[in-house]
């Protein structure tokens, strides 16, 4: 293709533009970039001086090449240039867009949108009318031509349907008027029809195929041989193409998830390629649909049926120790018979069996279940579980050894019917009479319909007590009238009782093919097969599950039920699925059956279009717009010029520094505000923090009382605080600061809303505040609530304050340091409140406390004033007196004690509340 | 604030520790107008005990050191050693010309070699005994420790002039001493005509120092320049700055050799510095300049 071709310009007349470009040329070599300014003391020995040539210092060449290809950008970027101009449709006059919506469009579904979209674009623009129709689901009442962006509108309701358009000429195309422009979005696949209505619509007009090239996959119904599950892909298109195939299922959650993934390889020139899924029974029968990975499409999905199930068939195999022949084995013909169709599980032990889950447990002549097994098969049976048990000469004697003979066995849940004792033997060499034949079925049993073979006879059997309920449980009889196969529910699930061996011994039933039609009756196998279509006659199935044309599953219950004869030619491959029959999953009585969109019988054969009919594949490259591009080159030329320009005049450096001042600028606001250096100190060390109380000296007394605190700390214990600090919690971070030492006058600003909800979260998060009024003095003489209190009071309305009590005796404040017993500050006597205990906290035996082992007391409120007492000045010697003589000196080391305490509490924690320590409180307490 | 003296005090003392005290030659020892205190390790005029000599005929009595003489037969003369200093001032270009460095994050500017060197040589000085002083500072040059440190606050507290050049001022400076003259000699030049015809007359001595920086040697601009001088009196725009460089290096060339011309004739010694060679080499030159070649 030409490469100028697919350009094309929206304002061309704006390219002339660029003749200017040769006087802009000009120009801005006329003019001499910007001089650099120097400081130069040797500028005496310059004046005077003359340039030689005055005009030799112009724009360098670069710089004016620069500049020019920034101009020549923005002209040809504003004259709209556009790489791949899209072709409008050619003419004029109603415009008919025909969609094949089949199921082999979904894979490329938005794409066939995406051309439709433009193309309702390009008639929206011209102003013509545009009808859409899809083939698999036709306007039943004929075309309506309208307004493109009416259509435009409807775009997302479009979709493609599981299934192939009609073969017949659609009725609307009677309705078309005489010319008309078709559009025709098509699957790309043959297929009876389509020749006619070609001819039909060329009739009227020019015709247009818009058919992508992506290979149409289609996936048939997987098969099911003895082991594996083989499913069938094939395609359309070439090459060698690698896909993978998903066994789709529910996991035992009940959540839909891959199961299995095989590879699915196709070969160059290979038109279908098979996948063999070996999966464990288990699996299998979880799966739903197979999938190919990746690709979209009702095509790409197989659902899968009964006919993928087996039923799982458990055989208590119990060793006896007879070295028997394996043909005399009770389980030998089960499992001649189930194997082909079921999966056959064998343990000697109920247990086991159970564990595995299985449908159906087979008990061969086995008597004498423990009570434990008999109810855990009884369970197993009432949530669905089929029992199906065989006579034998063990069932036959069980309870023989009782002395009155008869009735024997009595009422056993394992049992359908109750048993004589002894049974009995016709036919044999000791009897007269001849081996007994089986009576034809009855209508209503579940064996209705199966031919009964003349050369089957039962030689003995056991036999039922007669009762009320036994010809209602008979479902097979002998010829006599005795019953050989016996049935009854048992919840959801059922005992089934054949009064004949399992082996040969007592009957030739398992040697003939009655046996093995008979438990397939039973369903203890189910067919392979689907059912034949003689048999779908006059059954109903309900459509459970419908696949749409993207190959998504929804469960339906509000589709009416359809007629077997017309599922029939379906399963059979005859005919394809439908709008009325679409594909899905029908449940019959017994089964359930699966319509997939294809089948291998579909036609994969690529259309031929007649030559003349302009085909578009739309793997023309898109049409774009490049003025974007342009426009960017032109900026990014400038700003390449600006900075040339800048470090031609020397100005780059100075320049760049402005820049990065400017960037930096809001740089120490953002960041570098918030690291106090207070708060820089505070995270590295342990450090003391008092709350302004809004009085200056008591907050210097504060400050003072803190350092003799951390002094004390630092000297007597482990714990090396930093200095004190002040915090304000309106603006400070708490969160560095274990402890607080608020005191509070009857000044103290109340902190604000942002303040309180800052300090509620340091309060949970493991903070904790002294509250101190430093009035013990005055209450103690006044008796009434002071002004400091009734102030604190006020304070701590805003705070998460918890239920509070005074110090008891046993609360680990009193001994996380020092064994105290009260807690004097300057004052003495003011009670001092912690947070409450919890109610249900008890004294353990012997301990002289109670087990709190939990919670710090977020705050301690008192009024002793303790900072004055632990007031020290810059020397180290007290601040302030405290009591008088040597017991002021007693009442100042308790009020220091108490301070280690409670900075001990909130550095440990609960820690010595621990039992552990118990034994050494108790030495140190002198109990 | 920070001292600016005590770093250039510093620096100075390391850059004159590697020399010995520097004694001024002294030629015109007796037009020296001030009394020295600093003995030349010969008798002659002076206060402190040099020798005692036998009388001799020609001796006034006066002479006679009796104490001396009456331990013997003979009579001595008490000779005191004789004693003088030069007198040497200072000058250090104060103009904005001087705080001009090529390239400041490598090289100091010319007027901190300058007065780095000064101080230097002050140091050198002092420890030999002279007095020095500064040019245009208050009071005349004198010695000891004590005016070291007098210097150092003075050099590096001077205020920067606002003009291009300073004004060699020379009024302090005693009749017949040395004087060093710090400058770039970049301005005009009937200044310095003048001050050395002035100095002539009062038989001054001395040393013009040019200290240049390597850009004024070179001159390695290019491009369309628009020149400024350091107080930005002075602006001088050129096309095409690389056109003037030889004319520019010719003028100064020829700036250098008046300089030397001018020298010769008064009998001074002129040098040209540069502030990327090292302080020791200018320092060294100086030394030898104003001691060693005048006692040969």
């Amino acid at each position: 293709m030409n490469a100028f071709a697919a350009l094309d310009f929206t304002a061309p007349a704006i390219l002339f533009a660029l003749l200017a470009l040769p006087i802009l040329w000009w120009l801005l070599r006329a003019v001499p970039p910007a001089p650099v300014r120097r400081r130069f003391p040797g500028i005496a020995l310059l004046l005077g001086l003359r340039d030689r040539d005055p005009e030799s210092q112009r724009t360098p060449w670069w710089l004016l090449a620069l500049r020019l290809t920034a101009l020549a950008a923005l002209i040809v970027a504003l004259a709209g240039p556009v790489l791949n101009p899209a072709r409008g449709l050619p003419g004029q006059g109603p415009l008919l867009v025909v969609m094949d919506a089949s199921w082999a469009s979904a894979r490329d579904w938005p794409r066939r949108i995406e051309h439709l979209s433009r193309a309702l674009d390009a008639a929206q623009r011209e102003g013509r009318p545009v009808a859409v129709v899809t083939l698999t689901d036709p306007p039943p009442e004929g075309v309506e031509f309208r307004a493109a962006d009416h259509w435009q509108e409807r775009l997302g309701s479009l979709t493609p349907r599981p299934w192939s358009p009609d073969a017949s000429l659609p009725d609307w195309v009677a309705g078309l008027p005489a010319t008309v422009e078709t559009l025709w979005l098509s699957d790309g696949l043959a297929r009876d029809g389509r020749a006619a209505l070609l001819a039909a619509l060329e009739g009227r007009g020019p015709v247009q195929v818009f058919q992508p090239t992506t290979p149409v996959l289609a996936l048939a119904a997987a098969t099911f041989d003895t082991d594996a599950v083989t499913l069938t892909a094939r395609r359309l298109g070439a090459g060698e193409q690698a896909l993978t195939l998903v066994a789709i299922g529910r996991d035992p959650a009940g959540a839909e998830r891959d199961l299995a993934r095989a590879p699915l390889a196709f070969a160059a020139g290979q038109a279908s390629a098979e996948v063999a899924f070996d999966l464990p029974p288990e699996l299998r029968n979880r799966i739903t649909r197979f999938q190919i990975d990746g690709a979209r499409g009702a095509g790409a999905v197989s659902l899968t049926d009964d006919s993928l199930r087996r039923r799982k068939v458990a055989l208590l195999n119990v060793r006896d120790n007879t070295e028997a022949l394996a043909l005399l084995s009770p389980l030998h013909y089960l499992r001649e018979a189930l194997d082909r169709n079921a999966d056959v599980i064998e343990s000697a032990s109920l247990d086991d069996l159970l564990l595995a889950g299985p449908d159906v447990i087979v008990l061969a002549d086995q008597p004498g279940l423990t009570e434990g097994e008999t109810a855990a098969l009884t369970e197993w049976m009432q949530a669905g579980g089929l029992l199906l048990r065989f006579a034998g000469p063990r069932l036959a004697g069980a309870g023989v050894g009782a002395a009155s003979g008869a009735p024997a066995i009595t009422d056993d849940p394992l049992l359908p019917v109750r048993l004589r004792a002894g049974g009995r033997t016709v036919g044999g060499a000791m009897s007269w009479g001849d081996p007994r034949s089986l009576a034809p079925f009855a209508a209503d049993s579940p064996f209705a319909g199966l031919s009964v073979p003349g050369d089957v006879g039962v030689r003995a059997q056991v036999l039922a007590q007669p009762g009320p309920d036994l010809a209602a449980r008979t479902i097979a009889a002998l010829a006599d009238g005795t019953p050989l196969v016996t049935r009854a529910a048992r919840g959801a699930g059922q005992v089934v009782l054949f009064h004949v061996t399992a082996n040969a011994e007592w009957s030739s039933l398992p040697l003939s093919g009655l046996f093995v039609q008979m438990l397939d009756r039973l369903a203890v196998s189910t067919r392979g097969a689907l059912p034949a279509p003689g048999e779908m006659a006059g059954t109903q199935w309900h459509p459970e599950e419908m696949m749409d044309g993207f190959g998504l599953l929804t469960r339906t219950d509000d589709r009416p039920a359809v007629a077997g004869e017309d599922l029939a030619p379906i399963l059979a491959g005859t005919r394809g699925p439908g709008a009325d029959l679409p594909p899905g999953l029908y449940a019959g009585s017994a089964m359930r059956v699966a319509v997939n969109a294809v089948t291998a019988q579909t036609p994969l054969i690529p259309v031929e279009w007649p030559r003349g009919v302009a085909v578009e594949t739309g793997a023309e490259v898109p049409e774009e717009p490049l003025a974007g591009y342009l426009f960017a080159l032109a900026a990014l030329a400038l700003m390449v010029d600006s900075l040339a320009t800048l470090a031609l005049g020397g100005r780059l450096l100075r320049a760049a520094s402005v820049v990065l001042a400017l960037m930096l600028l809001p740089g120490p606001s953002a960041q570098a505000q918030p690291i106090d250096p207070r708060i820089l100190q505070a995270t590295e060390e342990v450090a003391l923090a008092a709350v302004p109380s809004g009085d200056a000296q008591v907050d210097e007394v504060a400050l003072a009382g803190l350092r003799g605190l951390s002094d004390a700390l630092f000297r007597r214990s482990s714990v090396e605080p930093g200095a004190p600090m002040a915090v304000d919690p309106e603006t400070d971070e708490l969160a560095l600061f274990p402890f607080l030492y608020w005191p509070v006058t009857e000044a103290s600003p109340i902190p604000s809303a942002n303040a309180f909800s800052r300090l509620n979260r340091y309060l949970r998060s493991g903070g904790m505040i002294l509250f101190d009024t430093r009035d013990a003095e005055a209450a103690r003489l006044t008796g009434s609530l002071t002004p400091a209190a009734r102030r604190l009071r006020r304070i701590t309305a805003g705070l998460d304050i918890p239920p509070l009590e005074t110090v008891p005796a046993d609360h680990v404040l009193t001994r996380s340091f020092y064994l105290l017993g009260t807690f004097p500050g300057r004052y003495q006597g003011g009670d001092v409140w912690v947070e409450a205990a919890p109610a249900d906290a008890e004294r353990a035996e012997g301990m002289p406390f109670r087990n709190l082992n939990d919670g710090v007391t977020p705050v301690v409120f008192g009024s002793n004033d303790w900072a004055s007492a632990w007031a020290v000045d810059d020397s180290g010697m007290p601040l302030l007196p405290v009591g008088r003589g040597s017991t002021g000196e007693q009442q100042r080391e308790l009020a220091l004690r108490f301070g280690i305490n409670l900075i001990m509490y909130v550095l440990s924690g609960n820690y010595k509340s621990d039992q552990v320590h118990v034994p050494a409180l108790l030495e140190r307490l002198g109990q | 604030m920070i001292q600016p003296a005590a770093p250039l005090r510093r620096r100075a003392e390391a850059l004159s520790g590697a020399l010995p005290p520097l004694l001024v030659a002294a030629e015109h020892l007796a037009n020296s107008a001030l009394a020295g205190a600093h003995g030349r390790r010969r008798s002659g005029p002076g206060a402190e005990f040099w020798q005692f000599r036998a009388a001799g005929p020609g001796d006034s009595a006066t002479g006679i050191d009796w104490r001396r003489s009456a331990r013997g037969d003979d009579l001595f003369v008490r000779e005191t050693e004789w004693q003088a200093a030069r007198a040497v001032t200072l000058w250090v270009d104060p103009g904005a010309a001087m705080a001009f460095s090529g390239a400041p994050t490598q090289r100091e500017a010319k007027a901190d070699r300058a007065r780095l060197l000064a101080l230097a040589l002050s140091l050198s000085l002092l420890r030999g005994g002279e007095r020095v002083g500064l040019a245009g500072g208050d009071g005349p040059p004198r010695g000891g420790r004590a005016q070291a440190n007098a210097l150092a606050f003075a050099l590096a507290e001077a205020p920067q002039a606002t003009s291009e050049h300073g004004t060699i001022d020379l009024r302090a400076a005693p009749n017949g001493g040395h004087v060093v003259l710090f400058s770039d000699f970049l301005g005009d030049m009937a200044a310095v005509d003048a001050a050395l015809a002035l100095a002539g007359a009062r038989a001054m001595r001395g040393i013009l120092v040019q200290v240049l920086d390597p850009v004024e040697e070179d001159f390695p601009f290019d491009g369309r320049t628009r020149f400024e001088s350091m107080s930005g009196h002075l602006t001088f725009e050129t096309l095409r700055a690389a056109d003037l460089r030889d004319e520019y290096r010719a003028r100064l060339a020829a700036r250098k050799d008046r300089l030397a011309l001018l020298a010769r004739d008064a009998g001074w010694h002129a040098t040209t510095l540069h502030t990327d060679r090292p302080a020791a080499e200018g320092l060294l030159w100086l030394y030898h300049a104003l001691g060693v070649e005048g006692r040969r």
